[in-house]
């Protein structure tokens, strides 16, 4: 259970983490809180550890009117507390226990991309993007891009961050007027991974009609699987909607698997059971907003 | 190759030359010889490693020595003060909020931690602040007695 060795890097700012990336194939060290445990169990063995905590600019939360943006250093806990978004305050009290988020940042909840982890499904449904930097030594400035979360999270722990690459900030688009949201999740044990869970955003039109109704599942599949479900809610209101077409509509869009905690039928059953209590839930947020 | 790196552990500067992959719970138990601070399953799920880094709650097993240097660390040797045990401490002892005593460096930092930020916590804010640790004695009972008691304990000393 000691990891094992590899050659440290400190970077003291973000040009020279670059470059240190492009010269040095490995892994990035920021909260730790999965890389770590994957190290001390020795299920990866980088050559090169880039560790970032010494790179203060990274830890930032801005919020604007599009959204909120959040640098690479900012921990779980920072963000959780800062208010700047509901959805992501929902999600970020069901990661793990306070006191791995005050170490666990959420940037590197999305580049780890579990797909049972609740960080990816809110970039997912709300359509968010991650800021990738490279080196770039002939521009003199860092060759930056952004990326879509529907084109981000590629497979089971996999995303598309290239070598070379530090995710540097995630951006969290701001929620329309009349919107509501929430997340519902079942794990074995508080703070677990979840077997399931869903989170749903719900946004009224002026005559408090489902405008539009968007879930974000995780558990039931490779990656957040995102089902776009406002034709099912047909215009109505959040009282009259036919909800088990919703749930119909949600089963159908997922493919969970098997695994020791529970099988592929108990995970599609779950899913439309949460995602309908988290659609509802939204709807009456969106409501009272 | 090693690094040297300086840690502020409970008021003290030590120097101390570590590798790389040195974790903090290693490097406190092996290097520094504070062996109050508990390994218990070194992939950061039962807590009881946790210690105190710039005041945070944090896993000393989910965190390398090199990347706190110039940090403030404490660990259970450093929650009592000169007049004897904390307020935390004396309320689990009190409570018997341990019972074969492996977990209780963890309960004891994270208390402390919580305690500071939410001074009258309500029963569920307990259980959400502990529930990263792990007991297997006490059945958690006990221990959230203790949290309750600590905080009338804190609340006469102020």
């Amino acid at each position: 259970m000691k990891p094992p060795s590899f050659e440290y890097h400190a970077p003291r700012d973000l040009g020279e983490a670059l470059e240190t990336l492009a010269g040095a194939h490995g892994k990035v060290l920021a909260g730790g809180q999965s890389l770590i445990p994957l190290l001390n169990m020795r299920l990866v063995a980088p050559e090169h550890l880039v560790d970032i905590n010494r790179i203060e600019s990274l830890a930032t939360v801005e919020t604007t009117p599009e959204g909120v943006t959040v640098g690479a250093l900012a921990r779980h806990s920072t963000v959780e507390h800062s208010g700047a978004h509901p959805l992501l305050g929902q999600a970020l009290r069901l990661v793990a226990h306070p006191v791995i988020r005050n170490r666990g940042t959420v940037v590197g909840s999305l580049v780890h991309a579990d797909p049972a982890a609740e960080l990816p499904a809110v970039l997912a449904v709300l359509d968010g993007s991650v800021r990738l930097a490279r080196d770039d030594a002939t521009a003199g400035a860092p060759a930056v891009r952004d990326v879509s979360a529907a084109e981000f999270f590629t497979g089971p722990m996999e995303s598309a961050v290239k070598p070379g690459e530090l995710a540097v900030s995630a951006h969290f688009p701001a929620l329309p007027e009349r919107s509501g949201t929430a997340f519902r999740e079942v794990a074995r044990r508080h703070g677990d991974y979840a077997l399931a869970g869903v989170c749903a955003v719900v946004t009224l039109d002026d005559d408090q009609r489902i405008g539009s109704a968007r879930v974000s599942c995780i558990g039931v599949g490779p990656v957040p699987i995102v089902v776009d479900v406002t034709p099912e809610c047909d215009g109505r209101p959040a009282a009259t909607a036919d909800w088990a077409a919703v749930v119909r509509a949600v089963r159908q869009g997922t493919e969970p698997d098997d695994d020791i905690h529970a099988t592929a039928a108990y995970r599609r059953h779950l899913v439309g059971v949460l995602a309908g209590q988290a659609l509802r839930e939204a709807a009456r947020e969106a409501a009272a907003d | 190759m090693e690094h040297e790196i300086t840690l502020v552990v409970n008021g003290d500067a030590r120097r101390v030359r570590v590798p790389g992959r040195r974790l903090l719970s290693d490097c406190l138990r092996h290097d520094l010889g504070l062996t109050g601070t508990h390994v218990g399953c070194e992939h950061g799920v039962c807590g009881c490693c946790t210690v105190l880094l710039d005041g945070l709650p944090v896993r000393s097993c989910l965190t390398f020595a090199v990347t706190v240097d110039g940090h403030e660390i404490t660990t259970v040797e450093g929650l009592a003060g000169p007049d004897g045990l904390s307020p935390v401490q004396r309320a689990f002892a009190e409570c018997h909020g341990l019972q074969c005593g492996f977990c209780t460096p963890g309960f004891l930092c994270t208390v402390t931690a919580l305690l500071r930020d939410n001074p009258a916590p309500t029963d569920e804010e307990v259980r959400e602040g502990i529930s990263g640790n792990l007991c297997r004695c006490t059945g958690y009972q006990n221990i959230t007695k203790a949290v309750h008691r600590a905080a009338e304990l804190l609340a006469e000393e102020t």
